[in-house]
């Protein structure tokens, strides 16, 4: 699904945004572009001061870009104010109107674009309803519960059948119980009304589980775009790679690289294959990155070996700590499964087998 | 031994205790300083006036009457007391209209400070309050200095060739609105800015995302936020307003009086301080009045600012 090329709904083009001026000067957003396609879950995922919510203010037009241009479905509405905008945000604090019940909140934004009594009521019922809070349209937003307060703000936001709706880490505030019902609710909702969501979120689980893509952000830059699955499994550059899930990382030198492949010999001799990222250009040393669970401990020798430091049990898996021998760190996770289970034990020597395809090699 | 029942009335009667031991300096100051004049006050408008000011310790509703009627110097007869309500009118009319232009005037000032940086919004306050630190005499001469016929404005008109007579502007109505705006803004500005700086401009990002335009946004989420702002301004300017006296002495001149130049001129020159006293009351229960009818109207059960 996510690859079917369709009519993008934003079109981010070369856009910078400069806070300050002269010394104090910094680049919020260095020249971003990226596509947003219509229907589409789309995140931007990163931590924060990563870019990730300026970016959105200005598809939001709270602010404005000091150099790009931001189209929506062709049309650029950079210099348009917010209001002008066929945009919606649900804000991070929710941003509820305290003097106003919850009715006239998800009311306001059809009230503003001038629609009739009875359009507006009619919309809001049925936003109500879409949200599950037809029992709560008298309340005051004061009087309601977090995750209600932040069901209105989606039915606000809603209300006025936005082009693109935009979140700013809506689920942030939310106990782990209530994000996790939310998450559910958002992609319920998304497919429902068949919105474009632009959703902000620093919790890279958040953003695995829920969007069709995902724009990875540090820095003021995108440095990869893509679903979950790619930007899990071929994480473009190191930082993706560290960001999102657990990695362990290796240094190796480059022996030999045969198209998408290379041969490499790790620190401890061993000689193991790797995939290459596109774009890299070898040089000699390179990082080797591999995900916990594409390893196995072994007891014996494997591809390098080292001391059990800590073995943590997490329910579905369990965590070894391995202590290598030339020093450094690497995680293991193995799935637990009735009856056959290798046990560890700290101070253990155990090697480490690397699977085929299980390393990659990247830019750093 | 004290079951908890009792232990917890104990706490309540110590609780109450305490509330009239932290009240009490605050109740003898309004007992020895406001309550007690104004109840001498009362006194003195039910006594006869003195044939050189002051009164004669003698019971007579002669003031009271005279605040609403005249009585004719020649045959005695009664008739209403137009030129009381006339003044009457007149401060009731400047004060309203002074509230409204130091709300004109000072709701962009307070929304200007209350968006600048925190660091910097100090500083502005400060400035606001500079008028302050100069005696509201000299403030108001400084106004007249303005105003005048041979004035900054009118010399300046003059020589631009704009116009050739002065305008008259000093001894109007016009004047003592300038000089009562002029006196009272920081009155406004103040709580209006309080009243700002709490308010969650997250919420003005929402109001223009969900297409209102800045007037719609000021009207229908900026306004009723900060009401409990201008509700305190108002009332803080109109209450010295409709006493002014200072003001329209120096700028209205003597035909332009207001209430309290009236009240001036019961106990100065016109020696009868009964009806000085009944005066007096009788601007403070018709303010209080306005007072108790605009707080209801304006501060209902729809704003709660959090």
């Amino acid at each position: 699904m996510p690859d079917t090329p369709g009519k993008n709904a934003i079109e981010v083009r070369g856009v910078r945004k400069v806070f300050g001026t002269g010394e104090a000067q910094v680049a919020a957003l260095d020249t971003v572009s990226v596509s947003i396609r219509e229907n589409e879950f789309f995140t931007l995922l990163g931590p924060s001061g990563c870019g990730k919510t300026t970016l959105l203010r200005l598809i939001a037009g709270f602010d404005f870009p000091s150099e790009g241009e931001i189209l929506l479905y062709g049309s650029d509405i950079a210099p348009l104010p917010p209001f002008k905008r066929p945009v919606n945000t649900v804000f991070q604090s929710y941003a509820l109107f305290p003097h106003m019940t919850v009715a006239e909140n998800i009311g306001f934004g059809l009230e503003m674009l001038g629609k009739p009594r009875a359009e507006i009521d009619a919309r809001v019922a049925e936003m109500l309803k879409l949200v599950r809070m037809e029992k709560l349209a008298k309340r005051r937003t004061s009087q309601i519960s977090g995750g209600q307060q932040q069901r209105v703000a989606l039915a606000r936001a809603l209300a006025p059948q936005p082009k693109v709706l935009l979140l700013d880490e809506p689920l942030s505030a939310l106990d782990y119980k209530l994000r996790k019902e939310m998450q559910i609710e958002l992609k319920r909702l998304q497919h429902e009304t068949g919105i474009t969501f632009i959703f902000v979120t620093h919790d890279q689980e958040e953003a695995l589980t829920m969007s069709d893509r995902i724009a990875v952000m540090s820095s003021g830059k995108i440095l990869q775009v893509g679903s979950a699955r790619e930007i899990y499994d071929r994480p473009a550059v190191r930082f993706v790679a560290d960001f999102i899930g657990e990695t362990n990382f290796l240094d190796a030198s480059i022996d030999s690289i045969d198209g998408g492949k290379a041969k490499v010999t790790l620190k401890s001799g061993a000689t193991i294959s790797a995939t290459v990222a596109d774009g890299f250009k070898p040089d000699g040393d390179a990082t080797v990155v591999i995900r916990p669970e594409h390893a196995k401990a072994v007891k014996g020798t494997g591809d390098i070996s080292g001391v059990v430091e800590n073995v943590v049990y997490f329910g579905t898996d369990t965590h070894v700590h391995v202590r290598l021998d030339d020093g450094e760190t690497f995680t293991v996770r193995q799935q637990n499964t009735r009856g056959a289970m290798m046990e560890f034990e700290r101070g253990e020597r155990v090697g480490i087998v690397i699977g085929d395809d299980a390393a990659q090699i990247l830019k750093d | 031994m004290a079951t908890a029942a009792e232990i917890e009335k104990q706490a309540e009667a110590r609780e109450v205790r305490n509330r009239w031991f932290l009240s009490a300096p605050a109740l003898i100051i309004i007992l020895l300083a406001a309550s007690g004049p104004l109840l001498i006050v009362l006194f003195y408008s039910f006594l006869t006036p003195g044939p050189y000011g002051d009164v004669v310790w003698k019971f007579s509703t002669e003031g009271w009457v005279s605040v609403f009627l005249e009585r004719d110097i020649f045959d005695d007869t009664l008739s209403f007391a137009s030129a009381h309500l006339t003044i009457f009118w007149r401060s009731l009319k400047l004060a309203l209209m002074a509230t409204v232009a130091t709300l004109v005037f000072g709701f962009p000032t307070a929304y200007f400070i209350a968006t600048r940086p925190e660091r910097t919004r100090d500083i502005w306050l400060f400035l606001i309050t500079i008028p302050f630190w100069t005696n509201l005499l000299i403030r108001t001469f400084a106004v007249l200095q303005v105003i005048r016929n041979e004035g900054l404005i009118n010399t300046a008109l003059i020589n631009l060739g704009i116009i050739d007579q002065p305008i008259q502007m000093l001894y109007t109505d016009f004047a003592i609105m300038v000089g009562m705006v002029y006196v009272y803004l920081p009155l406004m500005v103040l709580p209006l800015y309080a009243s700002m700086e709490k308010l969650d401009f997250r919420l003005v990002e929402a109001g223009y995302d969900l297409y209102a335009t800045r007037w719609q946004v000021l009207k229908r989420i900026i306004f009723p936020l900060v009401r409990p702002g201008v509700v305190a301004g108002s009332i803080l300017v109109f209450i010295p307003a409709i006493g002014a006296y200072v003001t329209p002495s120096v700028l209205g001149g003597g035909k332009n009086m207001m209430f309290a130049n009236l009240i001036e001129l019961q106990f100065g020159q016109g020696r009868n301080w009964p009806l000085g006293a009944a005066l007096s009351i009788t601007v403070m229960a018709i303010v209080m009045v306005a007072l108790l009818v605009y707080v209801r109207n304006t501060s209902g059960s729809e704003v709660r600012h959090g």
